[in-house]
């Protein structure tokens, strides 16, 4: 399977899952699934977060053992154990972060996990070996780029790249598209639908965005609860079928209504920060952008373009080589005084990382912005316990976040739960300022529309916020300006109103302004 | 200057090459085997109690069987027996690499003393000089080029290694598991095991590494023999970057500092002996404190090593 004309040569097989099975205890995360891939077919499982999508996977992948439960390849029954023999029958697995090696070239990327009987590697042999692989491929990558200095986009593509060269022929794709640009989405996804097109390869797609299902699928599988709830060609379902599918109503998409108020004075002004990342290299190169109160800016961009290091910098987590950040008109130097005086929030990015303690409990983790507050702490240093944890059962009920008891550690909660918490702690206070950076990554329909209302009600208050996303519909729909930001500078600025999906993603993929004219000449 | 003082300088500078040269040789074979144990996303901090247990168990070996190369052998063998020891502890859940690694090194101290109480007395027979200085008619230059095979061993397993990291699939798959243990699980690969093997590789390099200090240089089995090379070696592997050509520099520049106080004593400057004794400490101190920055994580560090975390 090593030789590239076996590689190419490799059938598609015909892939049945039939009463797949798992329990977690008490838990049943998936109840007698059944799916069929037909060779050469574009499937989407489709489903809200908890709704069994990865435990599906992860059956069938090997990772789990289900408690009942077939899988057949071309009819006969595989009894998979581990990744190693999904990996020998040719499913492949691309997961929602990359699993390539980040110290390691992309040639030595691909050449990891061939089976070879040589323990040493002929380069020279390799290298041609790929190549004549690449020309038959509708996307390519530098092989001599280390995977670090790798756009989010190239990285995918390298990733698909190794499960072909790997000689996969079912790919099974977890919410792949979660760190891609719309347009590198569309790219991938679409090359993928031309390999399954052209008979090479048999793709799942696991998602939760409708989009995507839409413009690739053919297929589509919608669970719910652990339970198969539906299934279908795509072409014969509308988006309130599929929406009633996975929410077992009919669900109702309404933003929270946006009040037409004029924004107000500057509340958060960033002036020529100039900041490094964790390389020592520049992140934000003099970047300046201000948020008026009352309003939305949305800064769209790919990740890695400094966006990171400036929620950083607005965080206090990062230093600043020079410039100024003001609030309310003053010099705001980030220390929790002054946090807590100009009411600045921020809701960041994988919170359970960046914003939590996550061996401390659900109540505790609710009071850090305010358990050291005159009314919550007595005789100076003793902390109230019970006025805290009366406090968090409060935040617990008022923002549905589902845990078992307020002193259940944090780490116990799913995903979408730890957000809520941290959305509980964040906006429960007095929001002048909030800084979020992509609220809404993995959570699921619901969760994300109520964390838009909620910023929403926050804008209507007279909020300034500052929304960082890597999702241009989250931006078109929230924001009132949006600028794009690109290696560190604002390259490009908007109102909601004139914003042009493309013109967007252009200036996203790298193109700034003086360029803009030789582009369109060229296109 | 007078032409004695000039004589004085040289001498002084052939003694610190001559010294570098010979003390150098369990710095280069301590952070060969902690760069291969690093590369697997672990790190063992035992390395000193197993060149402690290398430099006891070599000179028993030596000793019983009157060869030598039986005792780097047995040396070898036991420092990888406390690489297993190390790696098998660490593949538990939730046991801390760096803690495993300080109960190793106390321990292995402990252990070699304890065990090596008959072996104060007797001698074991040394490992032979090889005469690199064989052409110059100088006897300071010839003594300052007497070296040992296993410093010659050692630095060309440097370039041997690198060439193994980059150019086999064993390599590759050592750096995988040490850079992304995520992409490591997907490709079916066991990451205890590779971890334990390099560890166990690592533990054989640091019981050679023993075994040169018993059997060689100083040539003689005391409780007190090794200061702290097994542990400063690990600093070494930081400031070589994870890579071995790096760390023969390094290793020779250790050398150099640790051979500072003797080489100066040599030529009868007395005073301040133990302050230049302290020069490969200052040395470790000034190299981590410039090359590493607040700002940017390090350069070359495989990612899944609990430090760099």
């Amino acid at each position: 399977m090593s030789e590239p004309s076996q590689v190419e040569a490799a059938r598609v097989p015909l892939v049945e899952v039939v009463g797949m099975t798992k329990r977690f205890g008490a838990l049943l995360a998936l109840n007698g699934v059944s799916v069929r891939l037909e060779p050469g077919s574009f499937h989407a499982i489709l489903g809200e977060n908890g709704a069994g999508k990865s435990t599906l996977v992860k059956c069938i992948m090997g990772y789990y053992r289900p408690d009942a439960g077939r899988l057949l390849l071309d009819g006969v029954q595989h009894d998979i154990y581990n990744p190693r023999q999904a990996l020998a029958h040719g499913l492949g697995l691309v997961y929602q972060h990359f699993t390539l090696v980040p110290n390691m070239t992309a040639a030595e990327n691909l050449v990891l996990g061939q089976t070879h009987a040589s323990p040493t590697i002929d380069w020279a042999n390799e290298r041609a070996r790929i190549e004549s692989f690449q020309r038959n491929m509708p996307f390519h990558v530098d092989l001599d780029a280390r995977v670090t200095s790798l756009a989010a986009g190239e990285k995918q593509k390298l990733e698909i790249l190794k499960q072909l060269y790997l000689g996969h022929r079912v790919m099974i794709l977890d919410e792949p598209t979660s760190v891609l640009t719309p347009s590198e989405a569309d790219q991938v996804l679409g090359m993928l639908r031309d390999l399954t097109k052209a008979g090479r390869l048999s793709v799942v797609l696991i998602t939760h965005k409708f989009r995507e299902v839409r413009a690739f699928a053919e297929d589509v599988t919608v669970l719910r609860g652990g339970r198969l709830v539906g299934a279908g060609k795509v072409a014969e379902l509308n988006d309130a079928d599929l929406a009633g599918l996975m929410f077992g109503r009919e669900t109702v998409f309404a933003s929270a209504d946006r009040t037409a108020t004029k924004p107000g004075k500057a509340a958060l002004e960033v002036r020529s920060v100039t900041t490094l990342n964790d390389k020592a290299m520049t992140a934000c190169d003099a970047l300046s952008l201000t948020v008026r109160e009352g309003e939305i800016l949305g800064v769209a961009g790919v990740a890695g373009n400094g966006q990171r290091e400036l929620v950083e910098v607005l965080a206090g987590q990062r230093g600043i080589e020079a410039g100024e950040v003001r609030v309310a008109g003053v010099h705001y130097d980030r220390s929790r005084k002054q946090m807590r005086r100009y009411g600045v929030h921020l809701l960041t990015e994988e919170p359970l990382q960046n914003s939590c303690v996550r061996g401390m409990s659900v109540a505790e983790n609710l009071s850090f912005r305010n358990f050291d507050d005159g009314a919550n702490v007595q005789l100076g240093c003793f902390v109230r316990r019970s006025v805290l944890r009366r406090h968090a059962r409060t935040l617990i009920q008022r923002y549905d976040i589902r845990t078992p008891t307020p002193d259940a550690r944090l780490d116990t909660l799913s995903g979408g739960n730890v957000q809520r918490t941290v959305l509980a702690r964040e906006l429960s206070g007095t929001v002048s300022v909030l800084i979020a950076q992509n609220p809404c990554v993995g959570l699921d329909f619901s969760a994300t529309s109520e964390i838009h209302s909620q910023i929403i009600t926050a804008r209507n208050r007279g909020a300034a916020i500052l929304l960082f996303s890597e999702d241009l519909d989250e931006l078109l729909e929230l924001a009132d300006r949006i600028v794009v930001m690109s290696e560190g500078h604002i390259v490009y600025e908007t109102p909601r109103a004139a914003a042009d999906v493309e013109t967007i993603g252009l200036y996203m993929a790298g193109h700034r302004s003086e360029r803009e004219d030789l582009w369109a000449s060229n296109a | 200057m007078s032409v004695g003082g000039d004589i004085g300088v040289w001498s002084v500078l052939l003694a610190i090459v001559g010294s570098a040269l010979r003390v150098s040789t369990p710095y280069l074979f301590v952070s060969l085997g902690e760069t291969l144990t690093e590369k697997s996303g672990r790190i063992n901090l035992g390395l000193e109690g197993t060149l402690m247990m290398g430099a006891m168990s070599g000179y028993a070996v030596a000793l019983g069987t009157g060869s030598p190369w039986l005792g780097v052998l047995g040396a070898g063998v036991t420092g990888a027996a406390f690489g297993l020891l190390h790696a098998g502890l660490c593949s538990l859940p939730r046991v801390n690499d760096i803690a495993v690694g300080i109960a190793l090194f106390i321990f292995g101290t402990g252990f070699a003393v304890y065990l090596g109480k008959p072996l104060v007395h007797p001698v074991a027979p040394r490992l032979p000089d090889i005469d690199l200085g064989f052409w110059s008619s100088l006897p300071s230059l010839r003594a300052a080029l007497q070296v040992n095979a296993l410093l010659i061993i050692g630095i060309l397993l440097a370039p041997a290694m690198l060439w193994i990291l980059h150019n086999t699939r064993w390599g590759l798959k050592l750096r995988t598991v040490g850079d992304s243990a995520d992409a490591a699980r997907a490709l079916g690969y066991s990451i205890n095991g590779v971890r334990a093997t390099a560890t166990a590789i690592g533990g054989f390099f640091a019981g050679v590494g023993g075994a040169f200090l018993s059997l060689y240089y100083p040539g003689a089995w005391t409780e007190n023999l090794s200061s702290g090379q097994g542990l400063m070696a690990v600093t070494l592997v930081i400031f070589a970057r994870w890579n071995p050509i790096n760390c023969v520099f390094a290793a020779l520049l250790f050398g150099g500092a640790s051979a500072l106080g003797p080489a100066l004593q040599a030529v009868g400057i007395t005073s301040n002996y133990y302050l230049y004794g302290a020069a490969p400490y200052v040395l470790t101190l000034v190299l981590l404190i410039r090359t590493s920055s607040t700002k940017h994580r390090l350069f070359g560090a495989p990612s899944e090593l609990s430090i760099n975390k």
